[in-house]
């Protein structure tokens, strides 16, 4: 096979053509360098058709500087990674086209906003996980390996709230997005509370009371504001605000059972 | 802020770290906030619309507070009121307080009573004052 014949069969090779009809050859990318006091740089990258902003990010790291720091795995919109501030707006990069974001030829790309910066594109996620714990997004079983298995029936009510909130890929965009996290650091935030929210709907968890308690308050499900920037800009279309008003009510009825 | 150490979280093998009195200080305080609404929602519609129609009859504020000072039910009905709104509005405004001024726990909570204490004192003075 000749390298002729092997470039021929590359689809990226292969949709060359389209780059054609593309409003321009090239993007201006605005990237932010550095820590919290860094800056930004600028990249002249070569537009493509079906280009992502990951792919861009991609490109730049690859040709131009090695240098920049960025997280990605899946590339498929499965792992959570890669999510970054576009153009102000927090979005998953692996599944936002640059088509539909950049406009004027432009974009610019910082880190996730409301998280500490580690270098460049790179957040420190370690807060946003700690709220998980704090908010007890952890199963506490109530059966051994030698009891029946759960009979969980799709139809009924707790399964299927749990299922309207259960496939959080733990990106950190609602968080990044919120602004009353952005007022008070110590909210939990939307994706903790929404992964509460899935377990209080969990008939095999046991862990509610503590977990009520936990996600009650100034710094829980009572700081929302029902602004719903969660759920507007959740890449998987989920509602953490409806978690979060969820929350409220079983948090309201343990506290009139005085089970709080 | 003491931290509660609950039986149920340390059998689980749990750290407890959050205050179970303030959970449930927070979650009272919103659920009188939403209870107050409620009775505001009704005050509001009745007052709005009870002045409406005064108006449309031709009635002088003179002629209004007349009518109120002979009454009970009106003094009584705008006492509910002042009471809803001194639950309401500081407990909103103490939420304003943390997330802008950063006023946190006890020193909110105080400037809250603050306000609610001052709203329900010129709010009862004022319907005295119509009334006596």
């Amino acid at each position: 096979m000749t390298a002729g014949t092997a470039q021929a069969g590359d689809p990226h090779r292969e949709r060359r053509p389209e780059t054609a009809q593309l409003a321009s050859s090239s993007i201006d990318v605005d990237v932010w360098r550095g820590v919290a006091d860094g800056r930004f740089v600028r990249y002249r990258v070569p537009r493509e058709a079906s280009q992502t902003v990951l792919d861009v990010v991609t490109w730049i790291q690859r040709n131009l500087d090695p240098t920049l720091a960025y997280r990605y795995a899946c590339r498929v919109g499965m792992c959570g990674s890669c999510a970054m501030t576009v153009n102000g707006v927090a979005r998953w990069t692996c599944r936002t086209h640059v088509d539909r974001v950049a406009a004027g030829a432009r974009l610019e790309l910082r880190p996730l906003s409301n998280l500490p910066v580690i270098r460049d594109l790179v957040c420190d996620m370690r807060g946003f996980f700690d709220k998980w714990a704090a908010a007890r997004g952890r199963l506490v079983p109530t059966a051994t390996r030698n009891d029946p298995m759960a009979r969980v029936l799709p139809a009924s009510r707790e399964r299927r709230a749990a299922d309207a909130a259960i496939e959080c890929i733990g990106c950190g965009v609602c968080h990044a997005s919120c602004d009353i996290v952005a007022w008070r650091p110590d909210y939990l935030g939307p994706a903790a509370l929404n992964r509460a929210w899935t377990l209080v709907n969990d008939v095999r968890d046991g862990g509610n009371r503590a977990r009520l308690a936990a996600v009650a308050g100034d710094a829980g499900c009572h700081a929302c504001h029902s602004q719903a920037s969660c759920t507007e800009r959740c890449p998987k279309h989920l509602a953490p605000t409806a978690s979060i008003a969820g929350l409220k009510r079983a948090v309201s009825r343990a506290l009139l059972k005085g089970e709080l | 802020m003491s931290l509660v150490r609950g039986a149920a979280g340390a059998a689980a093998g749990q750290r407890v770290d959050f205050d179970r009195s303030r959970a449930r200080t927070d979650a009272t305080l919103w659920l009188l906030q939403r209870a107050s609404a409620f009775v505001l929602a009704v005050c509001v519609v009745v007052h709005l619309a009870t002045i409406f129609y005064a108006v449309r009859s031709g009635l002088t504020a003179a002629a209004i507070v007349a009518r109120i000072h002979a009454s009970i039910a009106w003094p009584a009905f705008y006492a509910v009121f002042v009471v809803a709104a001194a639950v309401h509005a500081p407990i909103g405004l103490r939420a304003i307080a943390a997330e802008w001024m950063g006023f946190q726990g006890r020193r909110a909570d105080l400037a809250a009573v603050v306000v609610g204490v001052a709203l329900l004192a010129l709010g009862l003075r004022a319907i005295w004052g119509l009334a006596a």
